[in-house]
């Protein structure tokens, strides 16, 4: 029998209420024993809990009561709602550890349970680890979509749409003796291949935006040496997190720092200034900061206003040019977007209110549907199948089946497998075959 | 007559047949166990051996020196390659069958074979000993032997049904084995139940043929056998009637009277082969139904009308068939029916056919929950090696997915099991597009010849034809072309000034051998089989070099193989619903383990590295 399994689920610090979940087989048994009488389904209940070994109430608290599948594993599950503290925590914990078939869950398990007894999509477990990981609101609801199937659910309509096509050739194909098969085979496959293919690019357009999401806005402070550019990130952060000194050239890799602006995940990016270096550790400091420039979503470009514009080395990117140090001069330099002053604050809030407004132009609207790396990187195998087959001209049916059984292979991670009996079952549920 | 033999084959149908052949061909003295010599190769149901998938199955057969393509050979008397206009990995070779001159032409083949004696009798018990099958008791005695191998069909414990009516029987008119259920029930294997149906048989005299569409044969009949040179039975055409309203409307009054419907019957029935009655519950926007009325024989005026089997009341059947076009006045000579046997869950089974229960025990065709001739042979001649071999103490021989439709089926047999009998059908192989029909030979006869079962007349044209294609294919290699010559030979290519071999030439769209030969006339030369062959492999060339890649990682898996005593209690993290599955079929490999029924992937990498952590156990595909 499978091990029942339990962790605490909320966080390890003391605090007012801990949860405390149950899942598995023994989990009603246990339930029960624990609270000394029968649970009832869906309901939460105040209950005094009770080590059934000893009899010794360990605390009084709430019990709630989920009987599988339609639970978040999609087995038995029971909670414990109790006081936060570290001792009612370990107390209970070492008290389940005593009852026969239950161990404290891995890392990860719970969700695992899901996964396998078919609750969740590999990109809902996915959206709920990013969830459980989100910093911002535009994380949040990216995530809380993509928990809640918005990739599956894409997904399963792009598995139906291959499903069709492929039951299509396969009655063409494997019942062509039996007089049933559906005329027009090869046209309507195509029009199935060509909305396919157009709900990949459809997708993908925004995986862009979906990852920026998830992993966050990078936004590059670059320039010459000594133009302020750490002084401008710690007055950004609020907090010291690059050093500054006078000397040109202090900063020598690349400082990262989350922050969340108005809902918006940004990672501001300190980097090198950039001259001719002679210090060999200050040259690599420089490539980094190119490199820097080149992955980044927004460059800053910043440079004293004393000192005019530098060279700008922002390649073809979204860019702001911002003049430094203005408490030394009267005017903003022409060459400039904007001018500010870290030391007297002139033109932080305008800097910040830009960088939102880039951020939001490029990551508002609806959640997107592809989220990570993983994910675009599965869609746009698929949809470089699906291209290959558009170029070729749908003369063999059995090559286009190949193709298309491909472009099902690459989508399985996020489909589930299709097999010959998924396209069989398809072929005796849509056509009358047989003689 | 002796009693002792190597291998007793108990069942005379398709299945028993290769057996008992493929098992004499190794040299094991062979004994064919049948009730009667006059049901040796009898077509149960439909009069026609071959098709999408089973054509294939028929062309391995006959690679490794079977026998049901040069059966078929000498009794089709209509041949068509299914799916002609289309690609040749999806070509399928069908022939109706001439019912008499097949059964005739299987005994004759069998009656002189050598190393095998025919006994006609009935088998009663299954002798074991240690857990190994050592003899069959029979009316004839009990007949001691290394080896057996069951192909008894429908007819353990077969049950006919027509209405509400049900007859004991195996096959209409022969008796059911239910002695052999028992004895497979006492060795402790777990018995399932399918369904099958035929249709009623029509005397053609009374048919009014004039009016209804022909279904004429191809003009130059393809054989199914790569020894036999050209069709000699005389050919004979197929019509085409339909099923009407009024049909539908009798069949919907009575359709509590089927058997299938009154629930008489437990067992399921194939999807692909549905009743007609089912046919017009389950699709009642269809105002009409094809049905083909096949002869059964040159001299024999049985017509088989294919596409309306059923398990009505016999005057049900009758009034419905008279609604058809050209069937108003026919007579019918048999009515239809449903019939249910017995089955053995097939994961009971080794790839190699042989039971896991019982030792030197293998089993055939229906039994295994397949249905079809062909599908059966195909069964029969695996299990006939492997018995053969077993006998005669060597090793198993195992087919793979990669390299035949054999090999797909039986891998899906074994590990997956059956919900509906099994039938073979050119989606079920992954690699399709390199096991065609006309590969066969190229992908077996070697192991045949490997393994023994190959003969001398096969071996040696065999090795002419690879030497035939060997030359063809040098010479088209040896002849490089730029772009401009290219399209001397009607083959338009990139001005790109890459220079390609004629063979290269050949995957281009409207490329052939003879257009090429305008340019490079010793072309010409080229044996006209040869032509036909190579075209055919240059033309899948492209996507066979993306799918060998694929079947070298598939055979990764493959290779890593899973000891027998392997214990899955030790893997972490399996749910015990898993570990039961595959402790239950045990899984000779990690790709068969992928493919058991319900273990997810995430159990197939767990399983991985359990295999892994016990170091020693894995092997490369190479190192076999």
């Amino acid at each position: 029998m499978q091990d029942t399994i339990f962790a605490l689920a909320t966080g390890s610090q003391a605090c007012a209420v801990a949860i405390i979940r149950i899942s598995g087989p023994r989990a009603t048994e246990i339930g029960t024993a624990f609270c000394k009488r029968d649970l009832r389904a869906r309901e939460a209940s105040y209950a005094r809990i009770i080590d059934p070994k000893t009899g010794e109430l360990i605390d009084t608290g709430l019990v709630l009561f989920f009987v599988g599948p339609a639970s978040f594993t999609g087995e038995d599950c029971v909670e414990f709602q109790v006081h936060g503290s570290r001792a009612v925590v370990l107390r209970l914990l070492d008290a389940l550890g005593r009852e026969p078939g239950a161990r404290i869950a891995q890392p990860g398990e719970f969700i695992r349970r899901a996964f396998d007894n078919g609750k969740l999509a590999l990109t809902s477990v996915e959206g709920v680890a990013d969830l459980i990981a989100a910093k911002t609101d535009l994380q949040r609801r990216q995530a809380l979509a993509q928990a809640g199937g918005a990739l599956a659910l894409r997904g399963g309509i792009w598995r139906d749409m291959l499903l069709d096509a492929l039951a299509l050739i396969t009655a063409e194909i494997d019942f062509a003796d039996e007089g049933e098969a559906p005329a027009e085979v090869l046209g309507v496959v195509r029009k199935i291949v060509e909305n396919l293919s157009s709900e990949f690019s459809l997708a993908l357009a925004d995986a862009e935006r979906g990852e920026l999401i998830r992993n966050g806005f990078r936004v590059v402070l670059c320039g010459p040496p000594n133009a302020g550019k750490s002084t401008l990130m710690n007055t950004i952060a609020r907090r010291d997190v690059a050093i500054v000194t006078e000397h040109a050239g202090t900063t020598r890799d690349v400082i990262e720092v989350e922050l969340d602006l108005g809902g918006l995940p940004v990672i501001i990016c300190d980097t090198a200034g950039i001259r001719e270096a002679v210090d060999p550790v200050e040259a690599i400091g420089v490539q980094r900061s190119i490199d820097a420039i080149g992955s980044a979503d927004l460059s800053i470009w910043v440079s004293a206003a004393v000192d005019g514009v530098g060279r700008p080395e922002l390649g073809s990117g979204r860019s702001i040019l911002v003049a430094s140090k203005m408490d030394q001069v009267q005017d903003v330099p022409a060459w400039a977007d904007l001018g500010i002053s870290a030391r007297s604050g002139d033109g932080i809030d305008e800097l910040i209110r830009r960088i939102s407004a880039f951020g939001s132009e490029f990551l508002a609207g609806e959640p997107p549907i592809v989220t990570n790396a993983r994910q675009r990187a599965c869609v746009e195998a698929a949809a470089r199948q699906v291209a290959r087959l558009m170029a070729d001209d749908f003369s063999a049916l059995e090559l286009v089946a190949d193709d298309l059984l491909r472009c099902a292979d690459i989508l399985q991670e996020l489909l589930g497998r299709i097999g010959a009996e998924d396209i069989l079952g398809a072929v005796f549920s849509r056509f009358c075959m047989g003689k | 007559m002796p009693i002792k033999f190597d291998v007793v084959v108990i069942g005379g149908g398709h299945a028993g047949c290769e057996a008992a052949a493929a098992s004499a061909r190794l040299g094991a003295r062979t004994a064919l166990l049948t009730q009667s010599r006059a049901t040796i190769g009898v077509m149960s149901c439909n009069p026609a051996i071959g098709g999408l998938g089973k054509g294939h199955l028929v062309r391995e057969i006959d690679a490794l020196d079977g026998l049901m393509g040069r059966i078929a050979d000498a009794a089709g008397i209509q041949f068509r390659m299914l799916n002609r206009s289309k690609g040749a990995a999806v070509r399928g070779p069908r022939a109706q069958a001439d019912r008499s001159l097949y059964r005739a032409a299987m005994e004759r083949e069998l009656s002189d074979y050598p190393n095998l004696t025919i006994l006609e009798g009935e088998a009663l018990e299954l002798v074991l000993d240690q857990g190994r099958a050592v003899a069959v008791s029979s009316t004839l005695g009990v007949l001691d032997c290394g080896a057996v191998v069951i192909t008894t069909g429908t007819f353990l414990r077969g049950m006919i049904h027509i209405g509400d009516e049900r007859i004991a029987a195996g096959r209409y008119g022969d008796a059911p084995s239910n002695l052999m259920s028992v004895s497979l029930l006492a060795a402790g294997f777990q018995l399932g139940r399918l369904k099958t149906g035929t249709p009623a048989r029509l005397d053609g005299r009374t048919i009014e043929w004039s009016g209804l569409e022909r279904q004429e044969g191809d003009s130059d009949p393809e054989p199914f056998s790569y020894l036999t040179d050209r069709i000699t039975a005389s050919q004979v055409d197929c019509y085409i009637t339909r099923t009407t309203e009024a049909g539908h409307q009798i069949i919907r009054d009575n359709l509590h009277r089927a058997a299938i419907h009154s629930g008489a019957i437990t067992g399921r029935g194939p999807r692909y082969c549905p009743s007609i009655e089912d046919k017009i519950a389950r699709f009642a926007d269809r105002e009409s139904h094809q049905v083909f009325l096949e002869p059964e024989g040159l001299t024999d005026p049985t017509v088989y009308p294919n596409g309306i089997s059923s398990s009505l009341p016999t005057e049900v059947q009758a009034a419905f068939i008279r609604t058809m076009p050209g069937l108003e006045k026919v007579e019918i000579i048999r009515t239809g029916y449903a019939i249910e046997y017995d089955y053995i869950d097939p994961r009971e089974l080794w790839p190699s056919l042989e039971t896991k229960r019982v030792k030197g025990l293998f089993l055939a065709g229906q039994i295994n929950g397949s249905t079809g001739y062909e599908e059966a042979a195909a069964q029969g001649l695996v299990a006939g090696l492997n018995a053969g071999r077993f006998a005669g103490g060597g090793d198993r021989i195992t087919f793979r997915r990669e390299n035949s439709y054999i090999g797909v089926m039986i891998d899906d047999l074994v590990t997956r099991g059956v919900s509906e009998p099994y039938r073979m059908f050119t989606s079920r192989a992954e690699y399709r597009l390199s096991l065609r029909a006309d590969n066969a030979d190229q992908r077996l006869t070697p192991i045949g010849l490997d393994v023994g079962c190959v003969g001398s007349v096969r071996a040696s044209s065999f090795k002419g034809k690879m030497q035939r294609l060997a030359a063809a294919r040098d010479v088209l290699e040896s002849i490089i072309t730029t772009p401009q010559q290219a399209l001397a030979g009607g083959v338009t290519v990139n001005k790109d000034g890459v220079r390609r071999s004629a063979y290269n030439l050949l995957s281009y769209p409207n490329a052939s051998i003879k257009g090429l030969a305008e340019a490079w006339p010793r072309l010409l030369e080229i044996d006209s089989d040869a032509v036909k062959q190579i075209e055919i492999e240059a033309k899948y060339a492209v996507y066979l070099d993306r799918q060998s890649a694929e079947i070298a990682a598939f055979r990764k898996d493959e290779g890593i193989e899973i000891p027998m005593d392997f214990d899955y209690s030790k893997v972490d993290g399996l749910s015990n619903e898993i570990r039961a599955r595959l402790a239950a079929v045990r899984p000779g490999s990690l790709g068969q383990a992928s493919r058991v029924e319900g273990v997810t992937p995430v159990a197939v990498t767990l399983l991985a590295v359990a295999l892994r952590r016990s170091t020693g156990f894995i092997k490369a595909a190479g190192q076999r």
